[in-house]
Order: structure tokens, then C-alpha cells, then sequence
């Protein structure tokens, strides 16, 4: 069965979706990175979604419940790479994921992961420059 | 029955291309009351416009009759579709272009008349046959006028649209799109997508909306605003809206718009400071500089 491969990179996980989603898939995601969460201790999730052209409101829904789920469980979930029309999509289906932090790239998006951690108290080296998204 | 129709059909014909120059002289002459616009147009160019169409119509009445729909009257048609087209340009109203065709009918008229005076029922048929011949040709004029109108107007709309959604980059990672005229929704369509394609091939974080030129802001715009805004935020964008004028600003209230989680300035250098200072930049004077470093040593 396909699985998205969930790497772990210090204290945050990285997911890199890379193939269409499917409802299945999605689901599945869901379980495996919850779980990785929770064996892991990861502070921060930080999905890649710059490959992904197609989107549906389930698979928005799922964006917004993964991020929830994170939260739940002490992680800060970032999405980055968005394509335009993806976001059009998603706005069009009348879903602004109000609880998802976002990112320009990958870069962007860790930044943005070890400022909150920062903001958070969690370790104090490295100085915010004010930019917070 | 239909070759006698024909036969007399032809006569029309018969009688144009006999009379041809007493009716373009007649034609010009009724042209000078009504439907001469000299401002517009060239004595010479009208006159070699009629004597082309006196031309062709003697050519195809003679060959099909008054029946318009067959292939004889196409040069004929493509004529007037020219015309009309160049009158439209010219400034003609509709009416002064549909005249040309309609002022031909009196000399046309006077000439069956004087052609047939011996014979009143072939004269009554011509006339009849004249009438509807010119008058479906006069219509075709104003059909063919008002598309190129239309023509016109829709090309403009289009250039419109292009030319209304500059995306300019103001600074590294700052952008900027200054909004002018109304909105609707085909509009914020591209402007929607082209901020968006802009972000991303500029990698800005932060995009800068100025309404300053929009002059109503109404419950549709308000929407397409914020969708353009949740849009950028999705990708990871900061978006900013400027230029909001005091009239704007009581209308969005009125109306019940919610717009507290947008990010509003009044004016762009204000929305631009911002997005400076979200970026984390700073602007300084070189004397503030100096100063400042003075007071440290």
C-alpha cells in the first residue's frame, strides 16, 4: 500500500506529500503522523505541499485536522508551498484553514517552526527578527 | 412561376445598371439632406463607396433576383459590412449609417416609375421588390455596424483587463498591486491570480493591496478582497490593504463587512513601513545613525 514517508529532522518531522492525494492516503497520513508525534516528541510538523496541484475539500478538511490533532499533542504544524491555484481552491470552497500557520518554502517554514519554539521557551538560542507570518 | 419572379426580378436589375449614373447623381443629392456628415467623411470617398454599390447591386440583381440570402450578394454584403465597419470608426451614429442604404430608394423609385410608367402592375411589382430588396440590405448595415461596435467594445474591455493588474515589486519580498477602476468579479479573477503567481515567483512574504483607485467598495468587492487575502495566506503571504478612503472605511461598517482580520492602512507608505518592519528591515537617517553611534561609544 502507498504511504507518505514522514522524516524526522532534530525535534520537527517533515512530510513532503509528493504523489495525488487520495481519501485513503489521507487518512492514513493522518494515523501515522499522530503516531510519529506521539513516539517521536516532535514540537513541530512541517508539511510540503508544493507538488501537490489537485486539492478537494476533504483533503483541506484533512489539512486543518492534522493541524489540530498537532496542537493537541504539543506540535506546531507549518504548511508550506502552496500553489496559487490550490489556494484559490480552497478558498473558493469556502475553507480558510484558520488554524494553520503557512510558509512561503521550506525554508520559510522552519524559520517560522524555531521561532515558535522559541517564543514557546522551549531553547533560547537564536534571535526572532520580528517577521512572524 | 418562379422564372416569371426571376425574369422580373432581373428587370429591377436591368433598370439599375441601365440608369446607373442618373441614379448615383440622384442618390448623392438626397444624401446632402440627411445623412451627409462632411465633417466625417470625404466627398470623393462617399462617391466612390455609392458607385461601387450601385455596381454591385446592378450585378446582383441581375444574376439572383432580390433574393438576398444567394451567393451573388456577397460582394455586395461584404461591401457594406466594410462600410459600416468604417463608419463605425468614423463616428457615424447608427441611423446615418443605415441611411446610406435607405436615402438610394427615392431615385431608385423615381426611376422604376419613369421606366414603367405604361405598365402600373409590373411597376407596383418592382417597387415592392426594391422595398424589401433595400430594406433587408439597410438592415444588414445596421446589424454589421453594431458588431463592430460591439466588437470594439469587448476588445477594449479585454485590453482593460490586462493592462488594470500590474503586480510591482516594491522591495525584497515586498509587492504591491495598485488597484484602479471597478471591480468585478471577472477582474478580481486575474488579479487574484497573477498576485498569486507573483508571490511565488518573487518569493514575497508580504503583498500589498492599494484600493486608492476603486471607487465603490460594496458587499461583492469587500468578498473578493478577502478571498484574495485568505488566498495569499494560505501560501504563506502576508497580505496588507491600503489607500482605504473615510468614505470607504463608513460604507465597509455599514454594510456589516468584517474585516478585522485583515490587515488595513490608510495609505500605502504607511502599509509600506509595515511590511518594511515585518520583513525585518529598518530604514535609518544617516545623522540618526551617526548620532545614535556616538551616543554608544
Amino acid at each position: 500500500m502507498e504511504k507518505i514517508p514522514i522524516l524526522r529532522m532534530g525535534e520537527f518531522l517533515l512530510v513532503t506529500i509528493q504523489v495525488d492525494m487520495h481519501d485513503r492516503l489521507a487518512m492514513t497520513l493522518q494515523d501515522d503522523l499522530t503516531k510519529r508525534i506521539s513516539e517521536t516528541n516532535a514540537h513541530g510538523v512541517l508539511i510540503d505541499i508544493s507538488t501537490l496541484e489537485i486539492v478537494d475539500s476533504f483533503i483541506g478538511r484533512m489539512l486543518g485536522n492534522i493541524a489540530a490533532m498537532s496542537r493537541v499533542l504539543d506540535a506546531r504544524t507549518v504548511v508550506v508551498g502552496m500553489q496559487p491555484a490550490v489556494a484559490i481552491t480552497l478558498v473558493e470552497l469556502g475553507m480558510s484553514l484558520p488554524g494553520v500557520r503557512t510558509a512561503l518554502n521550506v525554508d520559510a517554514g522552519m524559520k517560522l517552526l524555531r521561532e515558535s519554539l522559541n517564543g514557546h521557551g522551549e531553547n533560547g538560542q537564536g534571535q526572532s527578527d520580528g517577521r512572524r507570518l | 412561376m418562379a422564372t416569371t419572379l426571376n425574369q422580373k426580378a432581373s428587370g429591377l436589375g436591368s433598370i439599375i445598371s441601365q440608369h446607373k449614373e442618373q441614379i448615383l447623381s440622384e442618390w448623392l443629392r438626397e444624401m446632402g439632406g440627411a445623412a451627409r456628415r462632411s465633417d466625417l467623411i470625404k466627398e470623393s470617398e462617399l462617391q466612390s463607396q455609392c458607385s461601387r454599390f450601385i455596381g454591385l447591386l446592378a450585378d446582383a440583381t441581375g444574376q439572383a433576383g432580390t433574393t438576398v440570402q444567394s451567393s451573388a450578394y456577397d460582394p455586395l454584403r461584404d461591401l457594406l459590412t466594410d462600410i459600416s465597419k468604417s463608419r463605425a470608426v468614423q463616428g457615424f451614429s447608427a441611423r446615418e449609417t443605415a441611411v446610406f442604404v435607405f436615402s438610394i430608394k427615392r431615385p431608385i423609385f423615381t426611376t422604376i416609375r419613369e421606366e414603367l410608367s405604361k405598365d402600373p402592375a409590373g411597376m407596383a411589382e418592382e417597387m415592392w421588390n426594391a422595398t424589401e430588396l433595400l430594406d433587408s440590405l439597410g438592415l444588414y448595415t445596421t446589424d454589421a455596424y453594431l458588431k463592430s461596435r460591439e466588437e470594439t467594445i469587448r476588445r477594449q474591455q479585454e485590453e482593460m483587463l490586462e493592462l488594470s493588474t500590474p503586480v510591482v515589486k516594491l522591495w525584497e519580498g515586498i509587492l504591491a498591486l495598485p488597484l484602479i477602476g471597478t471591480l468585478d468579479s471577472a477582474r478580481t479573477q486575474v488579479v487574484m491570480e497573477s498576485l498569486l503567481e507573483a508571490i511565488v515567483r518573487t518569493n514575497s512574504q508580504v503583498a500589498i493591496i492599494d484600493i486608492t483607485g476603486v471607487p465603490t467598495v460594496d458587499t461583492v468587492v469587500a468578498q473578493h478582497l478577502l478571498k484574495t487575502v485568505t488566498a495569499a495566506r494560505l501560501m504563506g503571504a502576508d497580505c496588507i490593504i491600503s489607500g482605504v478612503r473615510p468614505q470607504i472605511a463608513q460604507t465597509i461598517v455599514h454594510l456589516g463587512i468584517n474585516l478585522l482580520d485583515v490587515t488595513t492602512k490608510a495609505t500605502l507608505s504607511d502599509a509600506f513601513a509595515l511590511a518594511i518592519k515585518k520583513s525585518g528591515f529598518t530604514f535609518v537617517r544617516p545623522e540618526q545613525k551617526k548620532n545614535k553611534e556616538q551616543e554608544e561609544d
